[in-house]
């Protein structure tokens, strides 16, 4: 529903998106990563129509972004970097100069006013202006603005930024129930939160598309992923666990004493070392099983190009 | 259309839930008041007609007019609602539109609560109303051609105060381009042509008749072009810049 085809933006001489190429369908929950200034914004703008592209197209829904910017934006809703708003009005004004502009009326926009304000709690501060609100209240009325007229895509960046656990929370939930039939785009440089939320993982840096596939496989580029570690509660001779069949490598951590085995490629060695442990009655405190480090993976993928240039 | 009004109806309630629109209306009275009683000398004139109140608006709007428009883009930008405006289905030339209508009102409303010196005049002797209604609205035009000038000024920067100065100079350049203040800049090199063009660019000489209550097509014409070309210049302004 979405497609994109070798977007770029200059600004003057420096290339802010490079190229990028993508396709995003119905039920699709992306999560745009990258470290900070590696254009997921401005591609997000580019995708709102608030930003022309220097190159390439972008369709949505058929429509290119060039001559249907206006029919396009009515299809989303976007909640841009910092969510901005009109801090004079209070938040009940806020929310009904959107419905007007959205065309909502009569039953249907007090039951979408009703629920947006139920489902993002703003009840208590519906005559509050919104410049007299927290950080995590504004955000709230940014996202409640965004999804006030049911969008088919919901555009959100930085959606959590700012906000406490429990309010991060208390989004991602709210994404996850919106999201069956929807294309949602979260951008984001929280890795957990892709992880919890996403079923799509774009990792974006120096404007490049540097990963596009599901958060699983993301995972399984971790050398950590289905690696064992174990800490004993006192030393005791472990050799034996790197003979093992399939463990390719011990590493024990001398500040912690954390060790870690890795795998082969492919290869399970959980309940091999499970059962090593048992027989041998080492003595073990704790056995887990890793899913990957996310935060290794983005590094090494946000940064080899760095690397080998 | 309706987003036009849509846009004007948030921006005419966000005048009055600031102070913005109560300090402007009220200084503008007390300064309309001063001028037409202490320097326009309207009792000692004895004369039923309200012209020294109304020679006095393209001072008071030099001032005021910039002031009411400076936030009106420069706020926008810098707080970054202009990424949330710009991606409602709004188009640019609907909010400009729209932002313009607002002002426009608020300097429209303050003008009409002038009237007790309309009721002074008509109590003390037999004004022509005519008159004064075509100044009125004379009055309101400028206004507008002021609000073109300094919306465009204002949709140049993110600084509020860079705005309103930039909108001063430029407003000033308008009002007294007839004067000898601009014209000798182009006394010793320009012909008679380019020398009636710039003066006629005035907003002093143009409005000179509709305060006596000719309100005269080439004047209304002239108001309304100033007001067309300074918002569409707003609008590529707009366009062009909205993510610097």
């Amino acid at each position: 529903m979405i497609s994109v085809k070798n977007l770029s933006k200059f600004y003057d001489h420096f290339k802010a998106v490079d190229n990028l190429s993508f396709d995003i369908a119905p039920g699709n929950i992306v999560g745009f990563l990258g470290p900070n200034g590696a254009g997921k914004s401005t591609t997000m703008k580019m995708l709102t129509g608030f930003l022309p592209p220097s190159e390439g197209e972008i369709f949505i829904k058929e429509r290119s972004i060039d001559s249907d910017a206006k029919a396009i934006q009515r299809d989303i809703g976007y909640l841009p970097e910092g969510a901005p708003a009109y801090g004079d009005m209070t938040v009940w004004q806020f929310l009904h100069f959107i419905a007007d502009v959205r065309r909502l009326k009569g039953a249907h926009r007090k039951e979408r006013l009703y629920d947006v304000i139920h489902r993002v709690e703003l009840g208590d501060v519906l005559n509050r202006p919104i410049d007299n609100l927290s950080k995590g209240f504004k955000r709230r009325v940014g996202l409640a603005q965004a999804i006030l007229h049911d969008p088919d895509i919901l555009i959100l960046d930085e959606p959590t930024d700012g906000l406490d656990p429990n309010q991060k929370h208390h989004v991602r939930q709210l994404i996850e129930d919106l999201s069956r039939e929807k294309i949602v785009i979260i951008s984001t440089h929280i890795l957990e939160e892709v992880a919890a939320v996403c079923n799509r993982v774009m990792i974006i840096a120096d404007g490049q598309l540097r990963f596009d596939d599901t958060p699983e496989v993301l995972r399984h580029r971790s050398r950590f992923c289905n690696a064992v570690s174990l800490r004993l509660s006192y030393a005791a001779d472990i050799s034996g666990l790197a003979e093992l069949d399939g463990v390719d490598e011990m590493e024990i951590d001398r500040k912690t004493g954390l060790v870690t085995l890795f795998p082969e490629p492919g290869k399970h060695i959980f309940h091999a070392i499970n059962e090593y442990v048992t027989q041998r009655r080492l003595p073990v405190d704790t056995l887990t099983l890793e899913t990957g480090r996310l935060d290794e993976v983005f590094r090494d993928i946000t940064t080899a190009e760095v690397a080998n240039g | 259309m309706g987003n036009i009004w849509i846009v004007t109806k948030r921006e005419f309630a966000s005048f009055f839930a600031t102070p913005v629109a109560y300090v402007f209306i009220a200084i503008f009275l007390m300064l309309s008041g001063i001028f037409t009683f202490f320097i326009g000398n309207l009792y000692e004139r004895g004369q039923a007609d309200l012209i020294p109140f109304f020679n006095f608006h393209p001072w008071l709007y030099l001032f005021l007019v910039p002031a009411i428009a400076m936030r009106s883009w420069a706020e926008e930008r810098k707080s970054g609602s202009i990424e949330l405006l710009m991606t409602l289905p709004i188009s640019a030339a609907e909010a400009v539109l729209g932002k313009f209508i607002a002002a426009w009102l608020v300097l429209g409303l303050a003008l009409a609560l002038t009237f007790p010196l309309w009721l002074s005049v008509d109590f003390l002797g037999e004004p022509d109303h005519g008159i004064i209604v075509a100044a009125y609205i004379g009055s309101w035009l400028m206004a507008g051609a002021f609000l073109a000038i300094s919306t465009c000024m204002s949709a140049f920067t993110r600084n509020q105060v860079v705005a309103f100065i930039l909108a001063v100079v430029v407003c000033f350049l308008f009002v007294v381009s007839g004067s000898s203040i601009v014209l000798d800049a182009f006394q010793p090199w320009a012909g008679n042509l380019i020398l009636d063009t710039v003066a006629s660019f005035s907003f002093l000489s143009h409005f000179e008749a509709m305060a006596k209550g000719v309100l005269a097509l080439n004047d209304v014409g002239y108001f309304f072009i100033i007001m067309v070309v300074w918002l569409y210049a707003s609008l590529i302004v707009i366009e062009q810049k909205k993510a610097d």
